[in-house]
């Protein structure tokens, strides 16, 4: 059972790590704003969901497991109300013709 | 070598980067955003070192408030900074000389530390549970010195004042010119209704865990701070004018209860600021919980800027 759990983390946590990766690749490849806001919206939902969900079973007592929780749903609030901003002051700033 | 280890390195790599970058980035916005950055990576350094109350500090006041700041007058300055004159050399040389000078001297002292190191841990361990906190830095901060933290409270005050100071004679007393959101209704709104009740707990909750965990009056006042400029910026709550008394009166409440428990120690306890045994903890928690409140609007008032408008 421990180690089918550990390796759920592991699995899970380089997932994540992935999608970091990716994000960020995106970031510094991608050829304008949108586009680089597109792919840093993945690498804060899926990548961080991914990580806590791995950290999950490793956490000790129940308490901490909805912290993580709340730590992932935060950001996802935060990191997707930003991106439409950012996106928001873009497309008025250069309107797509 | 260690995971750990490693870690480290990399952290340790990516802060010096990102601290060359700050330096180097022609424009003072970069840079501002870049500290912000600079900020967050040092937070993770001080969790490394076990400092967690000097992280929550660093991630609150050094990246979050001190950022905010320097964005707002970075994009103040954006308009003239492609004319503004670059400092001499002269002026760049004598800099660099003295950065180094600084870096020199404390890499002398963490390279080559003293044979006997002089501390007083110990003694302020031991008698720590007498002002019945758990949290040593609470304990510092308010009982072996408190003066320190006293004074650093009316310099936030004095800060405002300067800052206020700035404004236009016929614009004295006026509302500040915090950027406000121009749409209405807009997904701002939606993150200013959501986040700021779980913020608002949140602050209270580290100003009131501050004494026996991590946390305090300065970290839980900067998230409440946070909270109240999110919901001005939102346009759910108008930017208050400064001649406003309740705000002005919320401005200095914290240092002139902190202030007043300090000269009644005179009295009930022998000397200034010293606590009435066995008082001591319900007398920090009464200065704490009003010296959270003025750190929040007063935090909140540094953002929001010099009066720029006449109040209605």
């Amino acid at each position: 059972m421990t180690l089918a759990l550990n390796i759920f983390t592991v699995l899970a946590v380089s997932a994540g790590t992935f999608f970091f990766l990716a994000g960020t690749a995106g970031l510094l490849r991608f050829p304008d704003a949108l586009t680089r806001l597109h792919a840093l919206t993945k690498a804060d939902n899926l990548g961080l969901g991914l990580i806590v969900l791995g950290l999950l079973p490793l956490v000790e007592r129940s308490f901490g497991a909805l912290k993580l929780i709340s730590i992932w749903l935060l950001v996802q609030l935060s990191g997707a109300i930003v991106a439409q901003l950012i996106a928001d002051f873009v497309r008025r700033r250069e309107p797509l013709s | 070598m260690t995971l750990t280890f490693i870690f480290n390195v990399v952290l340790v790599a990516l802060l010096l980067t990102v601290a060359t970058w700050i330096i180097v980035a022609r424009a003072a916005f970069s840079a501002a955003v870049a500290f912000v950055a600079y900020g967050l990576l040092l937070a993770l350094v001080w969790v490394e070192l076990s400092a967690i109350d000097v992280a929550l500090t660093e991630a609150a006041i050094g990246s979050g408030v001190t950022g905010m700041l320097l964005l707002g007058a970075a994009s103040r300055l954006r308009e003239t900074e492609a004319t503004a004159v670059p400092a001499g050399r002269p002026l760049t040389s004598a800099v660099a000389v003295l950065c180094a000078l600084i870096a020199a001297g404390l890499a002398a002292i963490v390279l080559f530390p003293p044979s006997i190191v002089f501390t007083l841990a110990p003694q302020a361990m031991a008698r720590l549970p007498e002002s019945g906190l758990g949290n040593p830095v609470a304990g510092v901060l308010f009982v072996y010195r408190a003066f320190d933290t006293l004074l650093e409270k009316v310099v936030l005050v004095l800060a405002l004042v300067s800052v206020w100071s700035l404004a236009p004679d016929r614009f004295w007393g006026g509302v500040p010119g915090l950027h406000v959101y121009q749409q209405p209704n807009s997904v701002l709104t939606l993150l200013a209704q959501l986040l700021a009740p779980l913020g608002i707990v949140m602050g209270i909750y580290m100003f009131w865990t501050g004494a026996n965990n991590p946390g305090g009056a300065f970290q839980g006042g900067t998230v409440l701070a946070a909270m109240w400029v999110l919901v001005m910026i939102a346009g759910l709550q108008n930017v208050p004018s400064t001649d406003r008394r309740a705000l002005r009166y919320l401005v200095v409440l914290g240092p002139s209860i902190f202030l007043t428990i300090g000269l009644a120690g005179f009295l009930l306890a022998n000397g200034f600021l010293a606590y009435p045994p066995g008082y001591a903890k319900p007398l920090i928690i009464v200065a704490e919980a009003a010296l959270t409140l003025s750190i929040g609007v007063t935090l909140g008032l540094l953002t929001a800027g010099p009066p720029e408008r006449v109040a209605r």
